[in-house]
């Protein structure tokens, strides 16, 4: 069982290494792609929320915002250099969800899912409302980050194999959480949280810590995704697009972060495919999605499981 | 008599007009299994709640080892060494009986903001917690999901969870309900022999367990302390016969 758990992503993480080499390297393809791994580390840190401590987040895309604004305001100042951007746009993220995750984290339920998309629903309305950064129509970056004051980024398989190396990361990143101590007592008090409780934890403590985490990974994400278009808007942060995630996440499966990097990628993939088949492509999509959720249990990764 | 291990003054609590624990004052010594009976609704479980820190009570004192206890929260009452059982079994059901003993060694033994290694494979975690298991005879159930023990079984998970936390006082509420004749018989002996290690407060209601095991009886009835004594005392006792015991003992 637990070789399964690493060789489904890894056959993943390999075909993504070969793809530019066997017919996927044109322009269209390799930004496809990208944006498959972009959402693919977003679901991932998402799925160490939903998966890992059942928290079901309605405001993921925030996570998101935050970093791809921090390129933007960064942008702005003409601060273009990765080691500033990258730690400072992460840690952005982290800080939003420190603080909207203490107030969030001390409900459950429902009232989990109504404050975060709240959380999500200001972050998106603060972004439209900033009309130095181009307020609803969205703001034009004068270049990728760069990388020791390289453009290496705007090499298109420079920044296919960055994408893949950083979805790698965060992948070990969250499967070795969910495997250590800390992992332990995250998923313990999901199941049972009184349980927790009586052999000794504070489950609060430790699903801010994953919620903050959860949010530096959605960050690095925003920084990613910023990069890929070289454009940022307020529409990166609807609650529509944190239904997205939420989606990916279930449609893929919660058993662990390679569920929720399918998910991702079958997302990104169907929708890509049905967008060229007709423009009333959101009419088939809905259906198809409710589909999935009814018919695999589990997810795509449920599916793949069975024996 | 030794300092008692847990003391109980005046505690109070009621759920709207309902009075469920009507100044309750008891106290557990170590080495001592202190029985709780009463009838169903007598609001055993309740005070249970609030020793642990599930309820707070509305007026009264908790103290555990000389210390007030009162308001602390249920964790940090736990790793002061208060453990107890539930009357409704109450395990991570994904995880391994293992698993489920090994997150209780977990809280005890160093920080848990540990992120990186693998929990499963820490064996210090691991040997305590097989230890906890074999005391009440789960070892060889230690890699099954716990979802999938039967439930004379859960009940001694339940009861190695709570020895896996090495606690000083033990709360267990009715550990025997469910469990079939012969599970009954081992889980008491068991507790027979735990009891010099433990204060155990012991709410049950199998009568013959009782009388055999307890150093003491306490008799809760509407939520008041009607008697406290030893098992002769008890079975003596003219007001214990008529508001519980009945023919029964
Ligand atoms: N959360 C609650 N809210 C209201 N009433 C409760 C609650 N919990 C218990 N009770 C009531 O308190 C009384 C005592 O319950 P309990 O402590 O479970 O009794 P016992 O364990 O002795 O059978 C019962 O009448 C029960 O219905
Ligand atoms: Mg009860």
């Amino acid at each position: 069982m637990r070789w399964r758990d690493a060789a489904v992503p890894l056959a993943i993480f390999a075909a993504l290494a070969v793809a530019p080499f066997i017919g996927f390297g044109q322009g269209y393809s390799l930004t496809l792609l990208s944006r498959g791994m972009i959402f693919g580390m977003a679901a991932i840190s998402l799925s160490l929320l939903v998966g890992g401590g059942g928290l079901i987040s309605l405001g993921h895309a925030a996570m998101l915002g935050v970093g791809a604004y921090a390129v933007v305001v960064l942008d702005h100042a003409r601060i273009t250099e990765a080691w500033m951007v990258v730690p400072i746009a992460v840690l952005a993220a982290a800080g939003f969800a420190t603080l909207t995750g203490a107030i969030a984290i001390r409900t459950s339920g429902v009232h989990f899912i109504m404050i975060t998309l709240a959380f999500g629903q200001m972050a998106f309305f603060t972004a439209s409302s900033l009309s130095i950064y181009g307020g609803d129509d969205g703001y034009t970056l004068y270049g990728r980050t760069t990388l020791f004051g390289t453009r290496a980024l705007e090499g298109r398989l420079f920044f296919h194999f960055t994408c893949l190396a950083l979805l790698i990361g965060c992948w070990a990143l969250v499967q070795a959480l969910l495997n250590s101590r800390f992992g332990r007592v995250l998923q313990a008090a999901r199941e049972n949280e009184t349980r927790t409780r009586a052999v000794g934890f504070e489950p609060y403590r430790y699903r801010l810590v994953a919620y903050a985490i959860a949010g530096a990974i959605g960050g690095l994400a925003g920084v990613l995704l910023a990069n890929g278009t070289e454009f940022v808007a307020p529409s990166y942060l609807t609650w529509q697009r944190s239904g997205d995630l939420l989606f990916m996440v279930i449609l893929g499966g919660v058993g662990g972060p390679h569920g929720a990097l399918m998910g991702a990628l079958a997302f990104i993939l169907i929708e890509d495919w049905l967008a060229k088949l007709t423009e009333h492509w959101r009419l088939i999509f809905g259906p198809v999605l409710i589909l999935c959720v009814f018919f695999l249990r589990g997810g795509i990764a449920g599916v793949l499981r069975r024996d | 008599m030794t300092e008692p291990l847990l003391e109980l003054r005046g505690l109070r609590k009621s759920f709207g007009g309902l009075v469920v624990t009507d100044g309750v004052s008891l106290d557990l010594r170590q080495g001592e299994i202190h029985a709780l009976i009463g009838p169903n609704g007598a609001g055993k479980t309740t005070l249970i709640h609030q020793i642990s820190g599930t309820l707070a009570p509305d007026a009264g004192v908790i103290l555990f080892a000389g210390r007030d206890f009162t308001r602390l929260s249920m964790a940090k009452r736990a790793r002061a060494g208060l453990a107890r059982s539930f009357q409704i079994t109450s395990i991570v059901p994904a995880f391994s009986a293992l698993e489920n003993a090994a997150l209780a060694v977990q809280a005890r033994s160093g920080s848990s903001f540990r992120f990186f290694g693998r929990a499963n494979g820490e064996t210090a975690l691991n040997d305590q917690a097989m230890e906890a298991l074999a005391e009440v005879g789960l070892e060889r159930r230690a890699g099954v999901p716990a979802a999938t023990l039967s439930h004379g079984e859960k009940r001694q998970l339940e009861l190695a969870i709570a020895l896996a936390m090495r606690p000083r006082v033990l709360l267990l509420d009715e550990p025997l309900a469910g469990t079939g004749a012969e599970e009954a018989e081992r889980l008491m002996r068991i507790l027979g022999d735990l009891r010099a290690r433990f204060g155990i407060l012991l709410i049950e209601h199998d009568m013959p367990a009782v009388f055999a095991l307890a150093d003491r009886i306490s008799v809760l009835a509407q939520g008041r302390l009607i008697a406290t004594g030893t098992p002769g005392e008890i079975r003596a006792n003219a007001v214990v016969r008529d508001a519980y015991l009945g023919e029964e003992a």
